[in-house]
């Protein structure tokens, strides 16, 4: 089984995508559709390519030197690697949450209006406060920084960094979100935050995660995709990879005898 | 014995010493007996102990050593020139130690009998401290050389004297430091008894000019030395707004932007312009930047003067862009890769990216570089003297010729002048100011790089 072709409409759709960095290989011929309104989760071994795909998806990989790509991925039947494609306009549509927080050195406050101004989201200063003010809320973070949203965002633990950046991310108004293993720097209580946040964000946007964590793939995702060695291994239902997978590859990872 | 010889002989015996210690510590050794040290560090202990001491003796005698001739023989002097004048004393010295050392020809019966005395006098002194200097020696390489046995802590003895000499070392340029700070102090604080504090800072007539006779007029001397500043801050402040952007610029193309394989060819290249001698960048801004105004500014209307403070000021920008540029590249390189991608992620294009979260994030450190770049400006002479002249206007007009602090320190002290009066000590009063500022904007340039690189490592 190497693809799956979900029941709803497919979000973003992969056919036969290669990705190389110079000589090296670091996508294998993958196909697979990710649907709208669902969290995907991608596990699998490092250097397994998981997080390439997801790099793919708004083409952050384009700041990559040497990288090259072929065959089709597709947002909404658009090429993402049309030519004619505005990147800028892309990576507003699709979001990203980094594995590290990287809240910019500006207060709290501009650096969830960041996006909204460079997009020209708001037309006045009431518009963008009710931009930063819903974005921090449906991040779960308004309560915690109200008070203090002129003191920098650097100021801020390490869960409430991660918070706030995807406070920024939601403040564009994307449609996708991409999130990069977001709690691998953070501790179980702020990872939990995190995971719930993830859940309820789920009704609004398409949520696709790089984790390394099975438990947490298992959590908050409806789907999984297992990738080995730059290749699709196995995707389906969540449970359903977990309780019961097809692959034996797969079967060797989530029960732990490799990765 | 002369010193150096005696170097190179003191330098033999400590090796000798080595090779003795590191003997009889393997003979130890080879008696059974475990080494707490390595043979080696036994011999270095040795070797040690043979040559310091009498190097130290060494270099103590050599200070010591005129002013105690001198004592000598100013004691043995007949009585009617030991009651002379401190001033006359030391030309009878002067003319004594010529004699003795260069063989001129006596004036009188005393110099001739006092340079003998001091010829005998030096010769016993030579042969005392060669005689002191072995016996140190072969004292300390034999009492070195007692303590060696098993147990001997050799290699902690060994690495204490590595820090003292390490102490030694940072200790000399600490001193140095502070004599240079003292001597302009001491030297200011007589310049300033001629001259009120507040003229010297607050006046704006400069002219150094003294008279050499009473009846002479029209030069009585006038130190304010404000157009001295203005004049500094004029050509600093025409760099800077020559160095900022282009260096800023250049920095970001070359970190941002550039190709790795450009970079590498062009950031070398870029700070090339920072190894040109100061003097070819005078010739320079004499040569061909200053004409070249002149004729823009004739075509322009404008009255150019052919030393003026735009092409100085020109020309010093060009010299410190590498000290913006360079430093500048490294704060942004420095900035995380992780910030770039946050902006870039959400759709940012790559120069809002870069003036909008790089720049600002990295500004502590281009706040820095742009000050060190201005300490070296206005620390910047020999451009100056070339191409904006030394005549002390108080203006702000960029096309006129202007002077500054540096510049005026070199025309006062250079020619015949008397040490004591004020046109030389002004000298002293200028370079303690440039010292000041340049030494406040480094702390505040310090200090703010550092307190940017807290943030990220």
């Amino acid at each position: 089984m190497n693809q799956y072709i979900p029941k709803g409409t497919a979000k973003v759709s992969a056919r036969g995508l290669d990705v190389f960095y110079g000589d090296k290989q670091a996508l294998h011929h993958i196909d697979l559709d990710i649907a709208a309104g669902e969290v995907t989760a991608l596990i699998g071994p490092s250097g397994c390519g998981k997080s390439t795909f997801l790099r793919c998806i708004n083409r952050m990989n384009d700041l990559v030197e040497g990288a090259r790509v072929s065959g089709t991925l597709t947002l909404d039947g658009n090429d993402i690697h049309d030519r004619r494609l505005d990147v800028v306009q892309l990576r507003a549509r699709v979001g990203m949450v980094f594995q590290k927080p990287n809240p910019f050195p500006k207060s709290i406050y501009e650096n969830v209006a960041y996006g909204p101004r460079i997009h020209g989201l708001a037309r006045d200063r009431a518009e963008l406060d009710e931009i930063v003010m819903n974005s921090l809320e449906k991040a779960g973070l308004l309560a915690e920084v109200e008070s203090r949203l002129s003191e920098s965002g650097t100021s801020l633990s390490g869960g409430q960094q991660q918070r706030l950046c995807i406070a920024r991310a939601i403040a564009v108004n994307p449609e996708v979100i991409l999130m990069d293993e977001p709690c691998s720097a953070l501790d179980p209580i702020a990872t939990a935050k995190v995971e719930e946040l993830i859940d309820e964000l789920r009704d609004n946007y398409t949520i696709v995660i790089v984790t390394h964590s099975m438990q947490q793939a298992a959590r908050v995702s409806q789907r999984t995709a297992f990738f080995h060695l730059g290749k699709l291994i196995e995707v389906g239902g969540t449970e359903e990879i977990f309780t019961n997978p097809c692959e034996p590859l797969t079967q060797g990872y989530i029960t732990g005898r490799f990765g | 014995m002369p010193t150096i010889l005696l170097t190179l002989v003191l330098l033999g015996l400590a090796s000798a010493a080595y090779h003795l210690g590191r003997g009889k510590a393997l003979s130890v050794s080879a008696d059974g007996a475990p080494l707490h040290s390595l043979p080696r560090y036994h011999g270095y202990y040795v070797a040690l102990w043979c040559g310091l001491p009498a190097l130290a003796l060494l270099v103590a005698w050599t200070v010591l050593e005129p002013q105690a001739l001198r004592a000598l023989m100013i004691a043995a002097l007949p009585p009617e020139l030991r009651g002379l004048s401190s001033q006359h004393l030391s030309l009878v010295v002067n003319e004594v130690r010529n004699v003795a050392l260069h063989g001129a020809q006596p004036s009188s019966a005393a110099v001739a009998e006092a340079a003998r005395h001091y010829t005998a006098l030096s010769a016993t002194g030579s042969w005392l401290l060669t005689a002191l200097c072995a016996a140190l020696a072969v004292a300390g390489l034999s009492w070195g050389r007692s303590r060696i046995h098993a147990d001997a802590r050799m290699r902690n003895a060994v690495e204490r004297v590595v820090g003292v000499a390490l102490v030694a070392c940072s200790t000399v340029a600490i001193l140095t430091t502070i004599g240079i700070v003292l001597s302009l102090i001491f030297e200011s604080l007589l310049f300033f008894e001629h001259v009120p504090l507040h003229a010297f800072l607050f006046g704006t007539e400069w002219s150094p000019q003294m008279a050499i006779r009473a009846d002479q007029v029209g030069s009585s001397g006038a130190f304010g030395a404000v157009p001295l500043f203005a004049g500094t801050l004029l050509i600093s402040a025409i760099a800077l707004a020559v160095a900022v952007p282009l260096g800023l610029l250049s920095a970001i193309y070359m970190s941002e932007y550039a190709q790795p394989r450009f970079r590498a060819v062009a950031k070398p290249l870029l700070e090339i312009l920072a190894g040109i001698p100061t003097v070819v960048y005078g010739f320079f801004a004499v040569l061909t930047i200053s004409p070249f105004l002149r004729a823009v500014g004739a075509r322009l209307g404008l009255g150019i003067e052919a030393e003026s403070a735009l092409a100085a000021g020109l020309v010093m920008g060009i010299m410190i862009i590498p000290f913006v540029s360079s430093l500048s590249d490294d704060v942004i390189n420095a900035v995380p890769q992780s910030l770039r991608e946050g902006a870039l992620g959400l759709g940012a294009t790559r120069s809002e990216t870069v003036i909008q979260v790089v720049i600002p994030a990295a500004l502590p450190g281009i706040i820095g570089g742009v000050l060190l770049a201005a300490s070296r400006a206005i620390g910047e002479t020999m451009i100056v003297v070339m191409a904006a002249g030394m005549a002390a206007n108080l203006t702000a007009n960029p096309f006129a010729a202007v002077t500054t602090v540096t510049v005026q320190i070199v025309t006062l002290l250079v020619g015949d002048q008397e040490f004591d009066s004020p046109k030389t000590l002004a000298a002293f009063a200028l370079g303690l100011v440039l010292f000041c500022v340049t030494l406040a904007l480094n702390i505040v340039a310090l200090h703010i790089v550092n307190k940017y690189r807290e943030k990220y490592d």
